[in-house]
């Protein structure tokens, strides 16, 4: 086989991905539809599509072990999807476990390396095993006055659809529909989800009989177990007529007359307020632009794009902020030497430059944007797997999956979410004869939220079991030295909750099967912190515990406060940043050794920059007036007192060398131009050695070396 | 240029066939090359005909090759266009429904450039033939 080169193979890895993906997505759908006890078959008919598709591709791009097990994979979703094997929750394991499998192989093909992926062969030979037990059972004839013609486009797996929906008694409907060319794909689609309510489409089949050359005409077949009268109401319009397809009678099979189509009762439907909207839908849509019609080429209209190609350009965009700058400070030099009208050009094109700027930004960071679904489709699998190999039952319950947030942060959450997520149901949900006990619903629920909040994305992990346990959780730190016993008194919930997040700390006395096999908590929080973000616990004993991840929704350009301190330059990204406010020094009081002040009734700690990194004392003047800028991230303030405000400015952050990525509390150096480099703050983890602090001397150890 | 519409809902497949047809002109000539991401996506294609060939994956959604088949032998303008079926070799009985319906050959999955180069030539020459 000729090498297919690196760019159709990146094409092929991308497209195995996505089918994958989508695989697991569609098994997750059953797992679901199995335990309502409603198994929808077009969901396995999709599983069976992609695999189809993903063995074709395989074997087409030389993926030897992919296509195997592809094909293996396909015998069964074909034997389950032709109703030759039952569907259950053990067979559903299996299938799982092809999903992880998959992603082992794509893992290995991708890299080039060699891997005997023994994973591989065990996982066939289930398959194999499965695929044993398939039994071809009898169907019902077709005794339907069914168009020939449509009899003979359907395939295997429609025709098996419509048998298995007559022998269960089903009626069988014409839906004969006029679509748009051009909006063809929506108004199906809309169709077909009024349509799932009453029944399944078996096939859809082009007339050839269109009105115009624009429209098209579709027979669709359709099993319901609803009447006419009922169809008619929920799916008729203008653009629909919907027959009822008779039985043949015992007189037309002895006469052995030939079964012709169209022999229902035609009724032309009446016009509900729903048909006239959906005819003004259709109006409207015939005016919008129709353009489909012009070229021939542009049939996909997407584009994949290499993230790192994204990073140039937001790099790029980054470069031409600082020349914005500069531009600005020569308008200023201008009008200080006394050209005013030249000047005030030269600040009006700065303007339309800056918001061009701006949109270009926005643009591209648009393009970086993914649902975090994603990764949630993901853990939903870990989910289920975990619940059975604990045989802990558990409901996840999932809102907010659209939620957007840059690709590069989805990509770094799936561990930590996941190990989350196994923390919750290993040590949070209590085995089912205890939940009984205590009066909770037998299955365990564990609610995934992702919302949106200002600049930054919100994930909250919430399961309804026992709670952390926070005396237990103190003793332990206790007795391996982590708090010293003298100063466990004094400390807050909150501050006691926080104790999971430090090494070697764990609620139970050995570490379970699940979620000891991955990390601790600690790197969880480490791991999410390199994201620039943070984790709250809150947690309710015997009512359960929320883990709240507060996200930016970017990586790759922030917008930051410039401040002076000193003589130095820092940037604090105003994500984080809530407000500023003039600080004379007073009313700054020393609350167990860290300063804090009030600010409209509350405890702000204070951070004093130049303390704590041991910069030079700038020489001030006692009554100079300086500023608090109060960073917030989380439910966590922290007040940093600075000498300047010097103002917004959108930043790149570019990485600090090997040397210094060690250190804490910054997130990276950037260009402020004039040549000038800046250090850029980390709030949350400048949050964290400030509040920490005293806590780490409480425990006399120092638990960040 | 003798056009060909690649009816196909898979990307990177979309891919592999036009680049089997496009990167070796000494087997078949310049072809220009129209994708067509789902049967929807020919559908809207088709009228704008025509094509001297169009090669059609049977599996895909809403719209199948099968019913694309038929649709084809129906037109007006291409009731004579050879038709390329991709498969694959369990759907043997789709494939033979395929061919009944009006198709001229098919390929089953997988197969290498060289094979889709010389089917794709056999069949254009064959639509010369009828002309």
């Amino acid at each position: 086989m000729v090498e297919p080169t690196d760019k159709a193979r990146e094409e092929f890895f991308s497209e195995a991905q996505e089918i994958i993906e989508t695989l697991s997505r569609n098994l997750l759908a059953l797992d679901g539809s199995l335990k309502e006890g409603a198994l929808d078959p077009s969901l396995v008919n999709e599983a069976f599509r992609a695999v189809h598709t993903l063995k074709g591709l395989a074997g087409l791009f030389g993926a030897l072990k992919m296509g195997q097990l592809a094909h293996r994979l396909e015998d069964v979703l074909d034997d389950l999807r032709l109703g030759r094997m039952e569907l259950s929750a053990d067979t559903l394991d299996v299938l799982f476990r092809a999903v992880e499998v998959f992603g082992q192989i794509l893992a290995v093909e991708r890299r080039q390396v060699e891997d005997p992926l023994t994973s591989v062969d065990e996982l066939i030979d289930q398959l194999s095993a499965l695929g044993a037990g398939a039994a071809h059972r009898p169907s019902p004839a077709v005794d339907y006055e069914l168009d020939p013609a449509m009899l003979a486009v359907l395939t295997e797996y429609e025709e098996h659809r419509l048998r298995t929906n007559i022998e269960q008694g089903l009626r069988l409907y014409r839906l004969r529909v006029q679509f748009d060319l051009a909006t063809i794909d929506k108004a199906l689609e809309e169709m077909k989800e009024r349509a799932k309510r009453h029944g399944e489409i078996i096939t859809y089949l082009p007339t050839g009989e269109a009105t115009s050359p624009d429209a098209i005409e579709l027979d669709l077949l359709m099993a319901s177990r609803d009447d006419l009268a009922t169809l008619i109401g929920s799916l008729g319009a203008d653009n629909v007529v919907i027959e009822e397809i008779p039985r043949r009678t015992r007189a037309s099979i002895a006469a052995g007359a030939p079964s012709l189509f169209p022999r229902g009762t035609s009724i032309v439907p009446p016009a509900p307020e729903e048909a006239a909207s959906l005819a003004a839908e259709a109006e409207a849509e015939r005016a919008a632009p129709a353009e489909a019609a012009g070229s021939l080429r542009s049939v996909t209209q997407t584009v994949r794009v290499d993230i790192r190609k994204l990073d140039l350009l937001m790099n790029i965009v980054g470069e031409l902020a600082i020349v914005r700058g500069q531009l600005g400070r020569v308008t200023d030099r201008v009008r200080s030497e006394g050209q005013r009208q030249l000047a005030a050009e030269l600040q009006r094109l700065n303007r339309s430059f800056e918001r061009r700027l701006s949109e270009m930004q926005d643009g591209i960071l648009e393009v970086r944007m993914v649902p975090l679904g994603q990764v949630f489709d993901r853990l939903a699998r870990v989910v289920r797997q975990i619940s059975r190999e604990l045989t802990k039952e558990i409901r996840l319950v999932i809102t907010g999956a659209e939620t957007e947030i840059d690709k590069l942060i989805v990509e770094e959450l799936s561990d930590p979410l996941m190990h989350m997520i196994r923390n919750a149901i290993d040590h949070g949900i209590e085995p089912s004869e205890q939940r009984k006990r205590v009066g909770k619903p037998l299955a365990g629920t564990i609610a995934l939220n992702a919302f949106q909040k200002g600049n930054h994305v919100m994930i909250e992990i919430e399961d309804d079991g026992k709670g952390i346990d926070e005396q237990g959780l103190l003793q332990k730190a206790i007795q391996i030295g982590k708090v010293e016993a003298g100063v466990a008194r004094e400390l807050t919930r909150d501050e006691i909750l926080a104790l999971i997040f430090v090494p070697g700390l764990s609620t139970k006395g050995e570490a379970g099967d699940i979620s000891g096999r991955g990390v601790g908590m600690d790197i969880v929080k480490t791991n999410i912190g390199k994201l620039g973000g943070v984790i709250d616990v809150h947690s309710e004993q015997g009512i359960g515990t929320k883990m709240t991840i507060t996200l930016p929704i970017t990586l790759a350009i922030v917008s930051a406060l410039i401040v002076h301190v000193g003589e130095h330059t820092f940037a604090l990204p105003l994500a984080s940043v809530s407000e500023a406010i003039t600080f004379d020094g007073t009313g700054v009081r020393v609350v167990d050794g860290r300063e804090v002040m009030t600010l409209r009734g509350s405890t702000l700690p204070l951070c004093r920059l130049d303390r704590l990194l041991g910069l030079r004392d700038a020489m001030r003047s006692p009554r100079q007036r300086r500023f608090v800028v109060v960073a917030s991230l989380g439910n966590r303030r922290l007040g940093v007192v600075v000498d300047h405000l010097v103002g917004q400015q959108d930043i790149v952050i570019k990485p600090l060398g090997k040397s210094l990525s060690s250190v804490r509390g910054f997130a990276g150096a950037t260009e402020l131009g004039d040549q000038r480099v800046g250090l850029v703050l980390d709030a949350g983890a400048l949050i964290e050695e400030v509040l920490a602090g005293v806590e780490l001397r409480r425990e006399g150890v120092r638990a960040h070396g | 240029m003798p056009r060909i519409l690649v009816v196909e809902d898979s990307y990177s497949m979309r891919a592999f066939v036009r680049s089997a047809l496009e990167s070796d002109p000494t087997a078949i000539g310049e072809v220009e090359v129209v994708e067509a991401a789902s049967g929807f996506d020919a559908l809207r294609l088709l009228p704008r005909g025509p094509y001297d060939l169009v090669i059609t994956d049977i599996n895909m959604p809403d719209i199948n090759g099968l019913e694309l088949v038929q649709f084809i032998r129906k037109s007006e303008m291409h009731k004579t266009t050879p038709v390329l079926l991709i498969s694959t070799q369990s759907s043997e009985r789709d494939r033979e429904r395929g061919l009944s319906l009006g198709a001229d050959a098919y390929l089953t999955k997988p197969f290498t450039p060289e094979l889709l180069r010389q089917e794709t030539a056999r069949q254009l020459a064959r639509g010369r033939e009828q002309v």
